[in-house]
């Protein structure tokens, strides 16, 4: 194949008039013709639900895809804290241009500038949205919007509904696309799993699905297909991710050609409940919000063994106030991750098995009072109560850092289109605005922007080049995609070896966060790279996937899934073996400063690693996007 | 940590138009740590079943968080287990003593037909709401957020209704199988919003009437509904949706 050029077609001119100028130079689709057009978005979440109802407002037919009993169970609907806006309602110095400056910052210099600005510039329009769709953010006495601080800012511009914000989020979300399902705009297809996507001539036209409860597979046709299906976070089985999540339809459209990019950029959550057995099936994470008031520290001693109320304050060490005096303990997640795990390797941690940090309330609480604590963390003290038996308000959280989100995804230009034409990837599925970090409170951002502002924008660009060329599923490519998908499930069935569907996974997470973790190295990573491929093969010999595929089956639902993670996990090694770099969420030991921080290589490594596949996830070729920086000037990200 | 061993009676449907029943399990459901959520607890059931080459039980989930809500089955006759104001994914085998025999069932409610064993399709909430549970507000039309004042205490009453997660668990408590504790929280959420008003009568007639045409049966005020509820969602919601309703049919009389 010949060596494709990457180009993200990023607008020419200022960076402050790049998005309103392209959104007069794209082509549109006049009103009349909108509804000749099928498109085929696949996950309800934030991304996938916000465009699935603007596309149906506009006038497109929709066909919308989840593999929930209804779109409002997302995994977006878990999220906690808040979302981000550059609305400057406190008059604290916000602006575009600052949540551009701290998001390029905060993703350590290795996000794409233009599409950041744009995120920074239609961040207020979805605060305006979520309110007009009733929205219940939290407010003021006055019956202003209320903000709060998250972590990699210094000014309050996170917009919050008490610790569920993308509960309420994704409600709004998905009244919208009830809407446009109630005004036969939409057609919703719950119960559906893409298991693959179905290319005519180049052109990505239609997906193959398997009904969840019939087990017969499906195809659909459409236009243009738009994945919203979420990140890859449970390539590590345990994360703070729901347990359906998974990167089957993304892994299976870069199988089909789409470029996957920066793999290895994973984020690691610093505030979770930490594990507790082995029989643990997820993690859970407390917001990053409760770092506002809470203060994090250890004993100074590894063998002080006092209860945390008996230890004195000239006893404890509040090494992210000590070390970071000015973010304090708001540093970015990474930094307060990697800190996290680095006292704990000291043997100063605290809790079962020493990995445990603690996240302590008392002064807050000494300071407002029980009450104010209560109304701005009541739920997540209450969850935090259920899953361990302990009160937060009398004695300090126990926290650690855990798997959360994944920055990497299918490559996609400007117009969020995938390296194949008429495959656009939106949300956490996509690569593009978060480099080697997501600053907190930017996932919801990123979703709702994709979803509402800038897909909706740019489809047209290219479906009004598509008029009058329709292709339906009598076409030969959806009986060929459909023999392929069902292949990989008779064999999947066929095995009946030794060994469940989660002992593998459990096997792979382990592997995946012992050397593709919170930290790097050449030698763990060639070591994984052995590993994984070895487990792998023992999978496609030995896994029992009992049942049958014409039923209700979630052992073949997961053995699906977990096929695809054994591949992507391999990627992912080769990815953060290729990048001879620390950068944000990916630190490679052999990179830091002497203080222990993540050392970039800018003069190697500016650049999006974007993966094209060639049969084996080992063999995948590498093209590189180079980044470019007219905005904001590269440095050693500082928050002393 | 201490460890219990249970007994447990699950039922097994192995689809919509077969017969179900309970079967017993007791040696798959030994020595369990009571740290464990209940999911986690059939995780580990399951497990041992597969190792005796059994299909594993089928339920529902997926955030594990008591946010989703996904989860949901009846534990010794109650939804969502014991424990109030938690979904079942939150409940943990603390709650249970060494000994104990557990019925785990699947909602029972006529709008709700099982799907397998413990899975239910809840599907007809779904059609409540788009029958008119949103704000008809287009992307990109909205004005900026703060010429909306909302006061504290408005925006507070809001979110208790929103916090709904369209479980299902008081559909299944209720004796009648209603769904107007879900019906309600949808339709206050946004009728006591500034921004709800001018669409409060059509939503509130379409909500309403399309969960009767749905199959839940009457509300005859037992209260199951609020007691089983895993976000406390008051049955005051109830209240205020007859108000409302009763407030609409006039209003459509007079139109």
């Amino acid at each position: 194949m010949p060596n494709i050029q990457l180009d993200a077609h990023i607008p020419p001119g200022p960076m402050a008039e790049k998005w309103r100028k392209h959104r007069f130079s794209v082509k549109l689709v006049n009103p009349a013709n909108k509804r000749r057009f099928d498109i085929i978005v696949v996950g309800t979440g934030l991304a996938g639900g916000a465009a699935a109802a603007t596309l149906g407002e506009l006038g497109y037919h929709v066909k919308a895809f989840c593999f929930h009993d209804s779109p409002r169970r997302a995994h977006s609907i878990a999220a906690q804290g808040g979302i981000n806006a550059a609305k400057n309602y406190q008059n604290d110095g916000d602006s575009v241009y600052r949540l551009f400056y701290d998001t390029v910052k905060g993703g350590d210099y290795r996000s794409r500038e233009a599409n950041v600005y744009r995120l920074a510039e239609v961040s207020t329009q979805i605060i305006d949205q979520a309110v007009a769709q009733g929205v219940p953010f939290a407010r003021e006495y006055g019956g202003l919007l209320d903000n709060r601080s998250f972590g990699g800012a210094q000014v309050s511009r996170t917009f919050y509904a008490r610790g569920q914000t993308g509960q309420q989020l994704l409600l709004g979300a998905y009244q919208s696309l009830e809407r446009q399902i109630q005004a036969g705009q939409v057609e919703m297809f719950p119960f559906q799993e893409m298991l693959d996507v179905v290319l005519v001539d180049g052109h990505a036209r239609g997906i193959i699905t398997r009904n969840l409860l019939t087990g017969a597979l499906e195809s659909h046709a459409a236009d243009a297909v738009v994945l919203a299906t979420g990140g890859y976070g449970n390539v590590f089985y345990l994360s703070t991710n729901a347990k359906g999540s998974n990167a089957t339809a993304a892994w299976r459209a870069h199988k089909r050609g789409a470029f996957f990019a920066n793999p290895c950029f994973t984020q690691i959550h610093p505030t979770c409940i930490p594990v507790s057995g082995d029989y643990q099936s997820k993690l859970t994470l407390m917001s990053e919000s409760l770092r506002n008031d809470g203060r994090i520290w250890v004993p100074r001693s590894a063998d002080d063994k006092r209860a945390p109320g008996d230890i004195p304050e000239a006893d404890r060490y509040y090494y992210l106030e000590e070390r970071y005096p000015s973010f304090g303990n708001l540093v970015p997640r990474d930094v307060a991750s990697r800190n996290a795990k680095a006292v704990c390797d000291e043997g100063l941690g605290v809790g079962p098995g020493g990995l445990g940090v603690y996240l302590d309330f008392a002064d807050a609480i000494n300071r407002l009072g029980r009450d104010r604590i209560s109304q701005r963390y009541g739920n997540l003290f209450e969850i935090y109560e259920k899953i361990t038996g302990e009160d937060p308000y009398s004695v300090p959280m126990r926290i650690y850092p855990a798997v959360h989100y994944t920055m990497g995804g299918l490559w996609v230009d400007y117009n969020l289109m995938t390296t194949i034409d008429g495959l656009y990837a939106i949300g956490e599925a996509n690569f593009s605005d978060h480099g080697a970090n997501r600053l907190g409170a930017s996932a919801l951002m990123q979703g709702l922007a994709d979803g509402y502002f800038v897909l909706p924008a740019t489809i047209g660009n290219y479906l009004a080049e598509r008029m009058g060329d329709k292709v339906d599923t009598s076409h030969a490519a959806f009986a060929e995609t459909t023999e392929e998908v069902r292949e990989r499930i008779d064999k999947l069935l066929s095995i009946r070896g030794s060994r469940s569907v989660d002992s593998f996974h459990r096997e792979l997470g382990k592997l995946v966060w012992d050397y593709c973790g919170m930290e790097r190295s050449e030698e763990g990573l060639k070591t994984a790279l052995e590993k994984i491929p070895a487990l792998r093969e023992e999978f496609w010999n030995d896994v029992r996937v009992l049942g049958s595929s014409d039923d209700v089956n979630q052992s073949l639902e997961k053995a699906g899934r977990v096929a695809d993670f054994f591949e992507l996990a391999e990627l992912m090694c080769v990815d953060a073996l290729t990048r001879d770099e620390s950068a944000g969420g990916h630190f490679r030991v052999e990179h830091q400063t002497p203080e222990g921080e993540a050392r970039r290589d800018d003069e190697n490594f500016t650049f999006v690693s974007a993966w094209e596949h060639n049969g084996e996830p080992s063999q995948a070729t590498l093209h590189k996007e180079p980044l470019e920086f007219e905005e904001v000037k590269l440095t050693q990200r500082s928050y002393k | 940590m201490s460890e219990l061993n249970l007994t447990l009676h699950v039922w097994r449907q192995s689809g919509p138009e077969t017969k179900g029943d309970f079967v017993t399990y007791r040696d798959e459901a030994r020595e369990l740590s009571t740290h464990m959520s209940f999911l986690e607890m059939l995780d580990v059931v399951n497990e041992r079943l597969i190792e005796k080459n059994e299909e594993p039980i089928a339920f529902a989930h997926d955030c594990r968080e008591g946010i989703c809500g996904s989860c949901g089955v009846m534990v010794e006759g109650e939804a969502h287990g014991p424990n109030e104001g938690t979904a079942v994914c939150q409940l943990h085998m603390r709650s249970f003593k060494d000994g104990d025999e557990v019925h785990i069932e699947p909602w029972r409610a006529a709008a709700f037909p099982v799907i397998k064993d413990l899975i239910v399709d809840r599907r007809a909430f779904d059609r409540i709401v788009a029958a008119g549970g949103y704000i008809s507000i287009n992307a990109g039309s909205a004005r900026d957020a703060n010429e909306i004042p909302v006061p504290k205490t408005v925006a507070e009453a809001s979110f208790d209704s929103a916090a709904c997660i369209a479980c299902g668990a008081c559909v299944a408590a209720c004796p009648n199988g209603a769904a107007h504790l879900f019906t309600s929280a949808k339709l206050n959420h946004l009728n006591v919003l500034p921004q709800g008003q001018p669409e409060k009568h059509r939503r509130t007639v379409a909500m309403v009437e399309q969960m009767e045409q749905e199959g839940f049966g009457a509300c005859s005020n037992h209260r199951e509904c609020e007691a089983v509820c895993p976000k406390r969602i008051s049955i005051s919601n109830i209240a205020r949706m007859n108000r409302d309703y009763q407030a609409a049919k006039l209003w459509a009389q007079d139109s």
